[in-house]
């Protein structure tokens, strides 16, 4: 049964500095807590069946099962293969963005190129303060997998909000989160999580400064019959229970779904 | 950029050089060389049609629904839109529709997410990812010496498609805002792969739970 985040549950812990990239497998029954460590802090993040990375998060598939444009508590985050890959049982925020990718070098949209927006921000220049794009960062990390371009599908960008007015018009919301906001998501599945803590693209804040935050590895449980997720819309309940089956587990009386 | 936007073409259907009709639950491939005009008519309305675009001159480098919205600042399709590789690079523009609104967010269906979605059970109704993965082991890819897989399926754009996203955030499949004879027109901006799916989806209205058939006419220019 999935249990609620204690210190003592913790069984890794890493603080991400802002600019970097990361990658993790999160064994099935362990949750990722990602922690802000200062305010308007960004997560770019990719999620793959560690078994399998053709089996990998699908931004479609996870906003229409929910019948949601944004991520937050009780949501899931779906691969195209109709599996589980994580939950999210503990958000502090409200609403995560899924529909505005990241930042590159040769963005169509000059004006967020990073060169355009941050100046030129070399290594020769900055060492390890420079300037990198999300987009670079996610394939750096995905190589290490064998993964590359191919595999970078829509992200997700935690910690941060893009809506939508009436019309549809995008509008990224300044000043969203803060520090010491929170995040947990669960891997239903081993689960390759490959991130960025890198500035969201659409921010307008001139100034190249990624916010760092922390990670942990903590030991939660598989999803119970009370699960948040489970209980929030029988589409999930119907998610975690093919995804049991990956493990020849039976989460639920079938009959019932 | 609008979100809704109405504006007919002036092409002549007598002056195109391809016409074929695609029956639900059929797939099409196609190349577009750059400048050509494909024109897709939901010839009976309410036809959700699945498409995906690739460079033909590298196909890893596919259609980006969060490049494309991001770009134009809108979640919605319509005159005007380009929709954008991976790269950036523009593949096609939105150059005429009757409709005036098209979906990218709602993906294509298939056989495991309606399971999710509608039941357990429904694993065996065909669905558009099954006609994309017949699709790439057509004999079309060979002749252009490609090979695509499933790790090459990226996000579509629906024509036609409402899906409706709300200032709270809300995201629904909605009846269709076609109608018979409506239609779209993209114009190639290089040399593109075109890979429709005529959805068979028969779990929400997105075909009005009545999947029909549509017309692909290709112009020149």
């Amino acid at each position: 049964m999935s249990t609620h985040y204690q210190a003592d549950l913790v069984r890794y812990r890493e603080t991400l500095r802002g600019g970097m990239s990361w990658s993790m497998i999160v064994k099935r029954g362990h949750a990722l807590r990602l922690t802000a460590l200062a305010d308007n802090a960004n997560v770019a993040l990719l999620a793959f069946n560690a078994q399998q990375p053709l089996d990998r998060y699908n931004m479609p598939d996870t906003l229409k099962a929910q019948h949601t444009f944004l991520l937050t508590q009780g949501h899931i985050l779906y691969s195209d293969m109709g599996h589980a890959l994580l939950s999210i049982i503990h958000d502090s925020v409200g609403w995560h963005d899924t529909v505005s990718g990241v930042s590159s070098r040769d963005i169509v949209e000059t004006k967020y190129r990073v060169k355009e927006k941050y100046g030129d921000g070399s290594y020769q220049q900055l060492r390890n303060d420079w300037y990198r794009s999300g987009r670079e960062l996610l394939l750096v990390e995905l190589g290490k997998h064998g993964l590359g371009r191919r595999d970078l599908t829509a992200n997700v960008n935690f910690f941060s909000k893009v809506g939508v007015d009436a019309d549809g018009n995008m509008q990224y919301a300044n000043d969203h989160s803060k520090a010491g906001d929170v995040i947990d998501l669960r891997a239903d599945m081993d689960v390759l999580v490959v991130l960025a803590t890198i500035q969201h693209v659409l921010d307008p804040y001139p100034h190249y400064s990624p916010v760092s935050v922390s990670a942990e590895i903590w030991e939660c449980g598989i999803a119970g019959d009370d699960d948040i997720c489970r209980l929030s819309r029988p589409e999930n309940a119907r998610g975690l229970e093919k995804t049991a089956h990956l493990f020849c587990q039976h989460s639920h009386d079938r009959s019932a779904i | 950029m609008k979100g809704f936007c109405i504006e007919p073409s002036k092409r002549n259907p007598t002056d195109a050089i391809f016409h074929e009709t695609v029956n639900a639950g059929d797939y099409w491939l196609h190349e577009l060389k750059q400048g050509e005009v494909l024109r897709i008519v939901d010839l009976e309305g309410n036809q959700a049609v699945d498409t995906l675009f690739f460079n033909a001159a590298d196909p890893h480098d596919r259609y980006s629904a969060v490049d494309t919205l991001r770009a134009q600042g809108n979640v919605y399709l319509t005159v005007g839109s380009k929709l954008l590789a991976q790269s950036g690079a523009t593949l096609v523009e939105i150059v005429a529709d009757t409709c005036g609104r098209h979906d990218t967010l709602g993906g294509a269906c298939a056989a495991e997410s309606n399971m999710i979605r509608y039941a357990l059970d429904k694993r065996y109704m065909h669905s558009c990812r099954d006609s994309f993965l017949l699709a790439l082991a057509d004999s079309f890819f060979n002749k252009h010496d490609t090979s695509l897989s499933k790790r090459d399926i990226g996000h579509n754009v629906n024509f036609f498609m409402n899906v409706p996203v709300t200032p709270e955030g809300g995201l629904s499949f909605a009846d269709g805002i076609s109608e018979p004879g409506k239609y779209v027109e993209v114009q190639a901006a290089m040399d593109v792969i075109v890979l429709v799916s005529n959805c068979p989806q028969l779990n929400n209205p997105c075909n009005a739970y009545n999947p029909t058939p549509v017309a692909m006419l290709v112009w020149s220019h």
